[in-house]
C-alpha cells in the first residue's frame, strides 16, 4: 500500500543519481581560514564546526514530505570530508567516470576543490597524519593486502542509537551535561579540564541540532504560507510544531519520534562521515510504545503510521555512503551505508519483542523495495514462527531483505564479551552482522584481515609472491615443511606478526582520532558519555569494543585440508610439487588442479575432516585477537564477514592450495568456497554451526536458495525450519538470496532491463547491475540449493 | 540440483567397508544409489531420503532408473553411454553403521522439522534385512521413518517390516491387472492385497499417484482406484505428475525410454486428476 506523496518520493530518491556536494567542504574550510577557532580547544573546534555547518547549510524540503532533513542539499547529493580525507582532483573525476557506484560532480565541485579546498587542506587531513605515523612494515602488509584500514577515508562510528532520545529531549541532556560540568572535581581529577572541554562541546552540538530544526521549522512555516493546497499547508505547519519541539524536547507522538529521530541521523552523518552511518536500532521497540498509545486514543491510523514508516524509509535512501576510493571502494564498493533496522528479538527482561508495529515495519520493508535502509529480524526462540515466516515470505520476492539474526546468539555473545544482560537484550546487529550493545558500545571495526595471504606468506617464507617483498618474518617454505604441524605452527607465526601489526597501527589511529577528531555530537548520544566527560573516540561509551574481521575461512580451510590430504596424508603429490603448482598458477597442471578441488574434503560438506580444520584456523585467529587490549579501555574480538572485500583480497593472492587460481575471490563470510558445498544447505548449516559462534562479534553467512523452492508455504515452512535449526546450533546469522542463475545471467547481458534486481551481497543488498564483474560472477558461483 | 552423498557424485570418496563382524556382516550391509538432504517432498519435515538399489518392477516411467538394477553398475557422464566422458559408477554396498551414521548427522533438523530419514529406491523391500537393520537403527534413536515402496514383496516380508516403520507412502499406479502387468511387469495384485493389510493394521499410509497421461489418467482407472481407496477408509492422495526431467538417465544407462515422446502433464490435466479425486471425497496434493 504506496500512496501518491511516496510514490513520487520515492521515484525521486531512486531516480536520482549520486554526486557530490562542496557545500559542507566549503563551510569548514571558509570557517578554518577565517582563524576564529584558533586557540580553541580541539572538541570546542570541532562542535563550532558542527555549529556552523547547520547554521548555514541549506534546507532542503521536498515536496510532499512528512519527514524532513537532508545531509546535502538534494537527495543523494553527497558532502565530503576534507578533515578526514581529502579527494584529489583525479579523486573527482574516477568517481564521477567509473562503471560502479559512481558519485557525480559538477563544474561548482571541481572549481571549490582546484581553488579553495585542495589547496587548504592538502597535507593536514587525518589521512595525511595516520600515514605519516604509520611504520614502513604496517604499509607493506597493507599494500600486499593482508589487511584494510576502515578509518582511512571515514571515522570510527559503528555505533547504533538506543532508547534515549525516546525518553528525553536534548535539553534534558543539556541539564545533564550541566550537572556532569557541575560535579567535576579539579582538585581530585587531573582530567577534570579535558573533561569540562569535551561536556562544554557536547553542549554546543546539543544546541546546534534544536536550533537546525528550528531553521527547518521557520522554512515549513514559510513554504506553508506559501502553499495553494489548504491541506498541505495545514500539514506543513504541523511540521513546523514538531520541529520546534523536537530534539529540544521529548516526543510525545509517532512522527515527532521519527522525526527527532531523523534529525539526530542527519546530526550524526553530518558531524563526520563514521563507518555504518548511523541507525535506531531496535526501531519496533523504540516507536511501539507512541504507536500504541497514539493508535488506541484515535489519534494515529495503522495507514498513517505506514505512511510516515515509509516517509522515513525514503530518507534513508536519499542518503548514499560518503564515496570511497582506493582499498577502501574495494572493500565496501557500494552506496548502501549499513544503517540496519532492527525488528523483533527479546525485551530487556527477556520477553519476546514481537509487536504489531514489526509486522507493519516488515510491510514497509517489502513495499518499499529500497536499498537503504538495510533492515533485519532479530529471532529469538521466544519469538513465533509466524514473524519468522512474514519474513521469509519477504525474503522470498527476491531482494535479500531482511537478513535473520539469533537474538539468543548475540545475547549471549554480548554478554560473554562482559555486557549485562540487559545491555545486552536490548543490543543487536548493525552494519553487516556485528553485534553491539546499543546505545552504549562503541565497537569499532577497524580493517578486514586476508586469512588465506597467511598461509600463502607462510609457504614463502615471508615473502610475498606477487611483489617479491619479504613482509613477514622467515618461517620457511613450502618444500621446508615434513609435517602438516609444522606447517600449520608456521602459519601462527605470520598470524601473530600480522595481528600484531595490525593491533600497532590501530593504537596509532584510535589515538588520532581520540586526539584530533573527536564527535561531541555522536557523544551526547551514547552512553556513558556524558556521564564520563568523554568523546566516544577516546573511550566515553560505557563499552569500548576493536574488531578485526576475518576473511576467507572457506578458502584458508580448504587450503589447509588439501595440504593435509593431498600432500601429508595421501602422498598425492610433494610440498615442493605443491608449491611448484601455486607458484606457476596451475600452469600444466589442470588434472592435477582438478582432482585436488575435487577430491579434498572441504568445508560446507558437515565433513569433519575439513570442519576440524576451521576450528583449528578459527582458534588460531581467536586466540591471536580475542582479549588484547584496545587505546579505549576495551579489548578487541574478532567477527566474521567480508562486505566486498574478499574480491580484493582474491585480486592480492595467488594460487590457493584448494585449486583456487590466482586472483579469484575468496569465499565469503563463514560460507563455503563458491560451489565447495555439494551436500546441500543441511550440510553447510550443519559445517557452518562447527564455528563457536558465541566467541564473534558475529558471523556472516549466504546461502542461495533456487525460487521455486520457496513457491508454497511448505517450502516456507521448510526454511523457517532450516533457520530454527541453524539458530539452535547457535548459528548468528543467515541471509538469502533467493534468485536463480539464469535471471542472473540475463541481467549481465541487459543490464538496463534490470536495474532494479536486489540481490544479497555480504551482510547488505545492493543492485546487481552497480556490482563488479567479478562480484558478479561471484555471486552466481554461489552454489544455488535445491531440494530433494 | 540434488544432493548426492554417494556415487552419482564424481568427487565422492567411496565409503569404507567395515570390517566383517562375523555370519551377520550380510544382514547389515545392502546397496544404496543415493542419500539426499534436506528432503522436503518426501513425507513430513525436513528429511533425508535413502534411496536403496534395486527394484522387481519395470515401470515405463520410472524416473529412477539407476535405481533398478540391484547390483552397482556404472552411468556415464555425459548425455549418453556413446559422448566421451568419464562413466561414473551407481551405488555403493554400505554397512548399516555407514548409513546410520549419514542419517545422524541431520537429526536436529529432523527435531525442529518434524522430519525424519525415508527410505526409497528401487524398491527398499527387496532389500528387507539391510531395510530392517536401518529402521530399527531409526527407532532406537528415536528418528521418524517413512517408507516409499511400491508395494511389491511377499506378505510376510511386508508383516514383519511393517510394525517398524511410522509412516507409508505407497504407490498405487494401475488398478487394471492387465494394465498393470503391460507397464510395470509384474502383477498388482500382491500390492492391492499388502495396502489392504497395511490398512486394516492401522499403519498410517498416504497413497502415491503417479500421473501418466494416457496409461493411467483414465476415468476408468482414476474411478477403480478411488472406490478401492474408499473402501479401505484412505482419504489422502499425493498427485505426482510424470515430468522428463530423469530422460537423460536413460540415455547415460543405456536403457530404452519407452516414453520417448510423451509429454508431461500440462496444468489443466493435472487440475482435472485433481478434482477427479477430489469429488470422491478425497484430500489431495499435487507434489509429495
Amino acid at each position: 500500500m504506496i500512496n501518491d506523496r511516496i510514490r513520487n518520493l520515492r521515484r525521486q530518491s531512486v531516480e536520482a543519481q549520486a554526486s557530490l556536494s562542496p557545500e559542507r567542504a566549503l563551510l569548514i574550510t571558509a570557517l578554518l581560514q577565517s582563524g576564529r577557532l584558533e586557540g580553541e580547544a580541539v572538541p570546542i573546534q570541532r562542535a563550532r564546526i558542527f555549529r556552523h555547518i547547520l547554521e548555514n547549510k541549506h534546507i532542503a524540503i521536498h515536496p510532499g514530505e512528512l519527514i524532513v532533513g537532508e545531509r546535502g542539499p538534494a537527495p543523494k547529493a553527497t558532502p565530503t570530508y576534507p578533515e578526514i580525507c581529502l579527494h584529489s582532483l583525479d579523486d573527482l573525476a574516477l568517481l564521477n567516470d567509473r562503471p560502479k557506484v559512481p558519485y557525480t560532480s559538477d563544474g561548482d565541485m571541481r572549481r571549490a576543490y582546484e581553488e579553495n579546498i585542495i589547496p587548504f587542506w592538502q597535507d593536514r587531513t587525518l589521512r595525511d597524519r595516520m600515514f605519516a605515523q604509520l611504520p614502513e612494515r604496517w604499509k607493506k602488509a597493507y599494500r600486499a593486502g593482508v589487511f584494510t584500514e576502515f578509518q582511512e577515508q571515514r571515522s570510527p562510528g559503528h555505533t547504533v542509537l538506543g532508547d534515549k532520545i525516546y525518553r528525553k529531549g536534548f535539553l534534558d541532556l543539556k541539564q545533564e551535561i550541566a550537572e556532569a560540568q557541575a560535579a567535576l572535581d579539579f582538585y581530585n581529577d587531573p582530567h577534570a579540564l579535558d573533561k569540562r572541554e569535551q561536556l562544554q562541546a557536547m553542549d554546543m552540538a546539543a544546541e546546534a541540532l534544536i536550533a537546525f530544526a528550528r531553521r527547518h521549522a521557520r522554512e515549513l512555516t514559510r513554504l506553508a504560507a506559501e502553499a495553494a493546497d489548504p491541506e498541505r499547508a495545514e500539514e506543513l505547519r504541523a511540521m513546523a510544531a514538531i520541529c520546534r519541539k523536537v530534539p529540544a524536547h521529548k516526543p510525545d507522538t509517532f512522527w515527532e519520534a521519527l522525526q527527532y529521530y531523523w534529525f539526530v541521523h542527519v546530526g550524526v552523518i553530518t558531524e563526520l562521515n563514521p563507518w555504518d552511518a548511523f541507525n535506531p536500532g531496535r526501531l519496533d521497540q523504540h516507536l511501539y510504545p507512541f504507536f500504541r498509545r497514539e493508535i488506541d486514543r484515535g489519534t494515529l491510523t495503522e495507514a498513517r503510521a505506514r505512511e510516515l514508516l515509509q516517509a522515513f524509509w525514503i530518507k534513508f535512501n536519499n542518503h548514499p555512503a560518503p564515496p570511497k576510493v582506493g582499498v577502501t571502494a574495494r572493500e565496501s564498493n557500494t552506496y548502501v551505508d549499513f544503517a540496519l533496522i532492527n525488528t523483533g528479538g527479546l525485551t530487556p527482561d527477556g520477553a519476546d519483542a514481537v509487536n504489531d508495529l514489526s509486522y507493519l515495519i516488515l510491510d514497509v520493508v517489502e513495499e518499499m523495495r529500497l536499498l537503504q535502509p538495510s533492515a533485519m529480524v532479530q529471532i529469538s526462540k521466544k519469538n513465533p514462527d509466524r514473524f519468522l515466516k512474514r519474513a521469509l515470505r519477504i525474503v522470498k520476492t527476491g531482494f535479500g531483505q531482511p537478513s535473520i539474526f539469533n537474538t539468543d546468539a548475540i545475547v549471549q555473545e554480548l554478554v560473554r564479551q562482559g555486557k549485562s544482560l540487559a545491555d545486552a537484550r536490548c543490543g543487536g546487529a548493525s552494519g553487516c552482522v556485528e553485534s553491539g550493545a546499543f546505545g552504549r558500545e562503541c565497537y569499532i571495526l577497524t580493517g578486514y584481515f586476508n586469512l588465506p595471504k597467511i598461509l600463502e606468506l607462510a609457504l614463502n617464507d615471508g615473502v610475498d609472491p606477487l611483489s617479491g617483498d619479504r613482509i613477514g618474518p622467515s618461517t620457511g617454505t613450502a618444500g621446508d615443511f615434513t609435517c602438516f604441524e609444522d606447517l600449520f605452527a608456521a602459519f601462527e607465526r605470520q598470524l601473530a606478526y600480522f595481528v600484531d601489526i595490525k593491533i600497532m597501527g590501530n593504537n596509532i589511529i584510535e589515538r588520532l582520532n581520540a586526539k584530533y577528531m573527536p564527535v561531541p555530537f555522536l557523544s551526547l548520544l551514547i552512553d556513558d558519555c556524558i556521564a564520563n566527560g568523554r568523546d566516544y573516540n577516546a573511550g566515553g561509551a560505557r563499552y569500548n569494543t576493536s574488531y578485526i574481521q576475518g576473511v576467507g575461512l572457506g578458502t584458508l580451510t580448504d587450503s589447509l585440508s588439501s595440504l593435509k590430504y593431498n600432500v601429508f596424508d595421501r602422498r598425492l603429490l610433494s610440498m615442493p610439487e605443491m608449491g611448484g603448482l601455486l607458484a606457476g598458477n596451475f600452469k600444466d597442471g589442470e588434472a592435477l588442479r582438478r582432482r585436488i578441488a575435487n577430491e579434498t574434503p572441504r568445508y560446507g560438506n558437515d565433513d569433519d575432516a575439513a570442519d576440524d580444520l576451521m576450528r583449528a584456523v578459527f582458534e588460531a585467529y581467536y586466540r591471536a585477537v580475542d582479549g588484547r587490549p584496545n587505546t579505549k579501555g576495551g579489548v578487541y574480538r574478532i567477527n566474521l564477514l567480508p562486505t566486498t572485500v574478499h574480491v580484493y583480497f582474491g585480486s592480492k593472492l595467488g594460487a590457493t592450495p584448494d585449486g583456487r587460481k590466482a586472483g579469484s575471490p575468496l569465499s565469503e563470510g563463514i560460507s563455503p568456497v563458491q560451489g565447495a558445498d555439494r551436500r546441500g544447505p543441511t550440510a553447510v548449516l550443519k559445517s557452518a554451526g562447527k564455528v563457536d559462534h558465541l566467541r564473534t562479534g558475529g558471523t556472516l553467512l549466504n546461502q542461495k536458495f533456487l525460487p521455486h523452492i520457496l513457491a508454497d508455504d511448505t517450502g516456507i515452512d521448510r526454511l523457517a525450519q532450516l533457520v530454527r535449526t541453524y539458530f539452535r546450533m547457535d548459528g548468528h546469522h543467515i541471509q538469502f538470496n533467493v534468485v536463480d542463475a539464469e535471471t542472473l545471467r540475463k541481467a549481465q547481458q541487459a543490464p538496463d532491463a534490470y536495474r532494479d534486481l536486489i540481490v544479497r551481497v555480504a551482510g547488505y543488498s545492493d543492485y546487481f547491475v552497480d556490482l563488479t564483474p567479478e562480484l558478479q560472477e561471484e555471486i552466481i558461483q554461489r552454489t544455488g540449493h535445491d531440494a530433494s | 540440483m540434488v544432493f548426492h552423498c554417494l556415487n552419482i557424485d564424481p568427487n565422492h570418496r567411496p565409503e569404507l567397508p567395515l570390517p566383517a563382524e562375523g555370519g551377520l556382516q550380510h544382514m547389515t550391509q545392502g546397496t544404496i544409489f543415493d542419500i539426499k538432504k534436506f528432503a522436503i517432498h518426501d513425507g513430513p519435515g525436513i528429511r533425508t531420503t535413502v534411496f536403496l538399489k534395486g527394484c522387481p518392477l519395470d515401470c515405463w516411467w520410472c524416473h529412477n532408473p539407476e535405481g533398478r538394477h540391484p547390483e552397482p553398475e556404472s552411468m556415464a557422464t555425459g548425455s549418453n553411454r556413446d559422448t566421451p566422458g568419464d562413466a561414473v559408477p551407481v551405488g555403493t554396498r554400505m554397512s548399516g553403521d555407514a548409513v546410520m551414521a549419514e542419517i545422524e548427522k541431520d537429526r536436529l533438523f529432523y527435531d525442529e522439522s518434524g522430519g525424519g530419514v525415508t527410505f526409497s529406491g528401487g524398491e527398499p523391500l527387496a532389500q528387507p534385512d539391510f531395510l530392517a537393520t536401518l529402521l530399527n537403527g531409526c527407532r532406537e534413536q528415536g528418528i521418524h521413518t517413512a517408507l516409499d515402496t511400491t508395494g511389491y514383496a511377499t506378505s510376510e516380508i511386508v508383516a514383519r517390516i511393517a510394525p517398524l516403520v511410522d509412516l507409508f507412502l505407497y504407490d498405487l499406479k494401475l488398478m487394471d491387472d492387465r494394465r498393470h502387468q503391460t507397464y510395470t511387469g509384474v502383477s498388482n495384485a500382491g500390492i492391492l492385497a499388502n495396502l489392504r493389510h497395511l490398512v486394516k493394521t492401522g499403519r498410517k499410509v498416504v497413497i502415491r499417484f503417479p500421473l501418466i497421461p494416457q496409461i493411467n489418467d483414465t476415468s476408468e482407472n482414476l474411478a477403480q482406484m478411488g472406490a478401492f481407496l474408499t473402501d479401505l477408509g484412505l482419504q489422502r492422495i499425493d498427485l505426482l505428475p510424470f515430468h522428463g526431467i530423469h530422460r537423460q538417465k536413460y540415455h547415460r544407462l543405456g536403457q530404452p525410454d519407452r516414453l520417448g515422446n510423451l509429454e508431461p502433464p500440462g496444468d489443466a490435466a493435472i487440475a482435472r486428476v485433481k478434482a477427479d479425486f477430489e469429488n470422491g471425497g478425497f484430500t489431495v496434493q499435487v507434489g509429495g
